[in-house]
């Protein structure tokens, strides 16, 4: 009843072609990213912002990196937390090298260094495909560990290994408070998003699609799976690279390689897959269910006054958890991002579905 | 049907969720609130957990005495899993709730929350581990490594084996195997190891090991081939335990292996069992204290009225006590900082560090609090923030540790300008300065 689309007329190819051409959706959208930009840094909480808001706004950022690759050029990557790695460790080193290095450009620096290490580690790609790439990029993940702890340049000469940032400003404005760190966060997130988002629809976008769904096809039609593969994980290394960048300077201020694990591959792997693969909404849904809902389940004991064992509810948060990914991937095998529209196809109908 | 009921799971989440971010959570009148991180679960359990026990019987305990002055103590458990943003995640929320101090009990948490900690400013303890040069209290105002950082740590070590070999001069030509954890732990030693080995002109070789530490077949190859004199074992968790049956596995006399303090305590060794013997570790001050004044103490008003955390055999085990002290070091701080801002108050994290800074445990207070025997004497300053780099070793005999009869000082004539150097080179790349005199008396 309030969410259908009669009465709006399209009459130029460039409606037809926006990003929402529902006007209640993009109306909606740009509410959301209203409210985020100026109601939220009002009223959220330090813990908030620190111990959720940044995290889902960064982990989906590299989850929409990483989604370009999976999702919608269909090659399995398990390389993105040394990926994430090369973009924070080569960030820290243009900060912290070049005197007066503002934060803005080093994170970008080295989101390009992601790019290049996984054009590199994308050129097996083009040779070996679904199970075996993944393998193959395993070896970005083991390789980009071992550098970092092992060649010292990286680090700076630190002792221990471990690295650190502070002092992070931008034209003037010193991001300090947690509410300028969620700001700062969420405008890379914002700018990518929609990069990310025309690009897929373009005909680059196309490209990857075709690939994925038949690359013998794809060749065949004239797409040339060198550019397409390799273009793929260009993009993808570096939004996985700023997000790595963000992910150390922003969120953790001091880390070593051990951040960006393979753990951390597994984890961006998952929130792809729950998400929904080739979905950039879905990035974000897969970020929140895998960032957000651990942290809640493991406190909601103490919010419901149930007094139970530290141990016991971080062993019954990995249970249900688990259980929850298994339920949420038989009801919808495509993801959250499916779950979605498929809502919206019944709001459509709604009062009188048929 | 299926749909309704996922939109609605997923409204009753996220209605707790709003619900419990605008509870307030700030601290009750009359109530010290300690945070405790801890890691119950993971690869690193068999050793966090009789730590975490220990710290928090230890608060039980005061609070069965009648509390800090008669301030009660509430504390609240947060499980890091080991992991760093796991631990700034726990830091972040028990942050909120008036924490006073936070003691995370992993090198990696430590590093992360240095950079948080001076704007929060809420002290952080890190008794036997993290950032060794943090113990430069002028370049680290909130950071307390008491008792111990790993470079105090590899110094004895050293000294041990120069005595134990009669004399530095006969370390020239040896060659010492560090078999280290590979992470910001395993490696902070290694430029006071290198230090000391351009000394005395021993050789050093490192082995690192990677994360959890079960498979060292590949470092112990090495070891087998080179022969090193001595190995220094760097270890946490499993990883202790797997490097001494790897030790068994090729021979390698376990009377020439020296542990850290981290890697001599019950759970390192109870499955390796009697191969074990003769494998000797770092101790820091206490050991395993049965018999111990505040042991029978805990047992007696906090296991024996059934308050007790974990079983009871546990008990005056290495890592236990360490919990406990870690945990009376703060409540020390609380006590001091009393002193001077109002007995009976509540301190806030900055009124703590103060207390922190101006610790005075003398022989005198330490036997009246029943760690009689258990440690050495703890004081420290606007520019000290170690307190004390006393330490023993103790040596496993196949069923229990057992003490080394001396105490060993960590050589500040070696140690201070390396303390120095680093605390200024982090300082530089923070672009921060030391504290003024004057910021002493604050």
């Amino acid at each position: 009843m309030l969410y259908r689309e009669n009465g709006q007329f399209k009459t130029t190819y460039r409606t037809d072609q926006q990003i929402f051409p529902i006007a209640q959706d993009r109306y909606l959208v740009l509410a959301l990213v209203a409210a985020a930009f100026l109601v939220v840094p009002f009223v959220a909480s330090e813990y908030l912002f620190r111990a959720i808001l940044i995290p889902f706004l960064i982990l989906s950022l590299a989850a929409i990196g990483l989604n370009i690759l999976v999702g919608y050029c269909g090659q399995i990557s398990l390389g993105t937390g040394g990926f994430m790695a090369v973009g924070a460790y080569m960030a820290y080193n243009f900060f912290v090298r070049i005197e007066g290095m503002p934060v803005v450009p080093a994170i970008l620096l080295g989101g390009l260094c992601a790019t290049v290490v996984g054009v590199l580690f994308g050129i097996p790609s083009l040779r070996i495909k679904g199970m075996y790439l993944a393998v193959a990029t395993l070896a970005a993940q083991f390789f980009t560990d071992w550098a970092f702890l092992r060649i010292k340049w990286f680090t700076n000469d630190s002792s221990s290994g471990s690295v650190s940032v502070s002092g992070l400003s931008m034209l003037g404005w010193t991001i300090e408070t947690p509410a300028d760190k969620y700001l700062f966060c969420l405008g890379f997130v914002v700018v990518f998003a929609l990069l990310a988002k025309n690009l897929v629809r373009s005909h680059i976008g196309r490209e990857w699609m075709a690939m994925r769904d038949m690359d013998v096809a794809a060749s065949v039609i004239g797409i040339r799976p060198v550019y397409a593969k390799l273009t793929a994980f260009a993009v993808s290394s570096f939004i996985v690279g700023v997000a790595g960048g963000l992910w150390g300077f922003v969120y953790l201020g001091s880390w070593e390689p051990a951040a960006f694990s393979i753990d951390r591959s597994f984890q961006l792997l998952f929130m792809v897959i729950i998400g929904g693969l080739g979905s950039i909404m879905g990035s974000f849904f897969g970020a929140a269910f895998i960032v957000i809902l651990p942290i809640v389940l493991d406190q909601l004991p103490g919010w419901l006054g149930i007094p139970l064992d530290t141990a016991l509810t971080s062993h019954l948060t990995f249970m249900i958890f688990g259980a929850l990914i298994v339920f949420f991937l038989i009801a919808e095998p495509h993801g959250l991002a499916r779950l979605w529209s498929v809502g919206k196809e019944k709001m459509r109908l709604w009062p009188f579905p048929h | 049907m299926k749909l309704k009921s996922i939109v609605f799971s997923a409204a009753v989440l996220a209605a707790g969720l709003s619900a419990a971010i605008s509870t307030p959570a700030l601290a009750q009148a009359k109530e010290q609130f300690f945070p405790v991180l801890v890691y119950r679960t993971g690869a690193y359990a068999p050793n966090g957990v009789p730590f975490a026990n220990g710290y928090v019987d230890y608060l039980k305990y005061v609070n069965a005495k009648g509390g800090i002055n008669g301030v009660k103590v509430t504390f609240e458990e947060c499980e890091t899993g080991y992991a760093t943003d796991k631990g700034v995640e726990c830091y972040e929320r028990l942050k909120g709730k008036g924490a006073t101090l936070f003691q995370p009990l992993s090198t990696g948490i430590t590093f992360a929350l240095t950079e948080k900690a001076p704007g929060d400013k809420i002290p952080l303890i890190t008794s036997g581990y993290g950032r060794a040069d943090t113990a430069d209290g002028l370049a680290f105002k909130w950071n307390f490594p008491l008792l111990g950082t790993y470079w105090t740590g590899a110094d004895i070590l050293i000294q041990y084996l120069a005595k134990k070999e009669g004399g530095f001069d006969k370390l020239k030509g040896k060659k010492i195997a560090l078999v280290y954890h590979d992470s910001p732990y395993g490696k902070e030693p290694i430029s006071a190891l290198q230090e000391r080995s351009k000394l005395h002109g021993f050789e050093l070789s490192l082995l690192p090991v990677a994360h959890p530490g079960v498979e060292q077949k590949a470092t112990w190859l090495q070891i087998r081939q080179n022969r090193p004199d001595f190995v220094f074992l760097w270890g946490w968790g499993v990883m202790n335990s797997a490097a001494l049956k790897e030790a068994v596995a090729t021979g390698f006399p376990r009377d020439k292996m020296y542990g850290v303090w981290w890697s001599g305590a019950e759970p390192d060794v109870k499955d390796v069992g009697a191969a074990a013997k003769g494998y000797t570790a770092l101790a820091m001050q206490h050991g395993a204290e049965p018999n111990a004044k505040i042991t029978q103490d805990i047992l007696k008003d906090v296991h024996g009225k059934g308050q007790g955390t974990g079983p009871k055999d546990e008990v005056g085990q290495v890592l236990y006590m360490r919990g406990l002290i870690a945990s009376m070091m703060g409540v020390e701080g609380v006590k001091r900082a009393q002193e001077r801002f109002g007995k009976g108050k509540v301190m806030t994290g900055e009124q703590v560090r103060w207390g922190l800074e101006n610790l005075n445990l003398d022989q005198k207070k330490l036997d009246a609090l029943g760690f009689a025997g258990v440690m050495r004497p703890v004081s420290t300053s606007c520019a000290d923030h170690l307190g004390s780099s006393w330490a023993r070793l103790h040596t496993w005999d196949g069923a229990k540790w057992n003490f080394q009869p001396d105490w060993y000082q960590a050589d500040d004539a070696i140690l201070k300008p390396l303390v120095r150097a680093s605390a200024d080179k982090y300082l530089a790349e923070k672009k921060l300065s030391r504290r003024a005199p004057a910021d002493c008396q604050s």
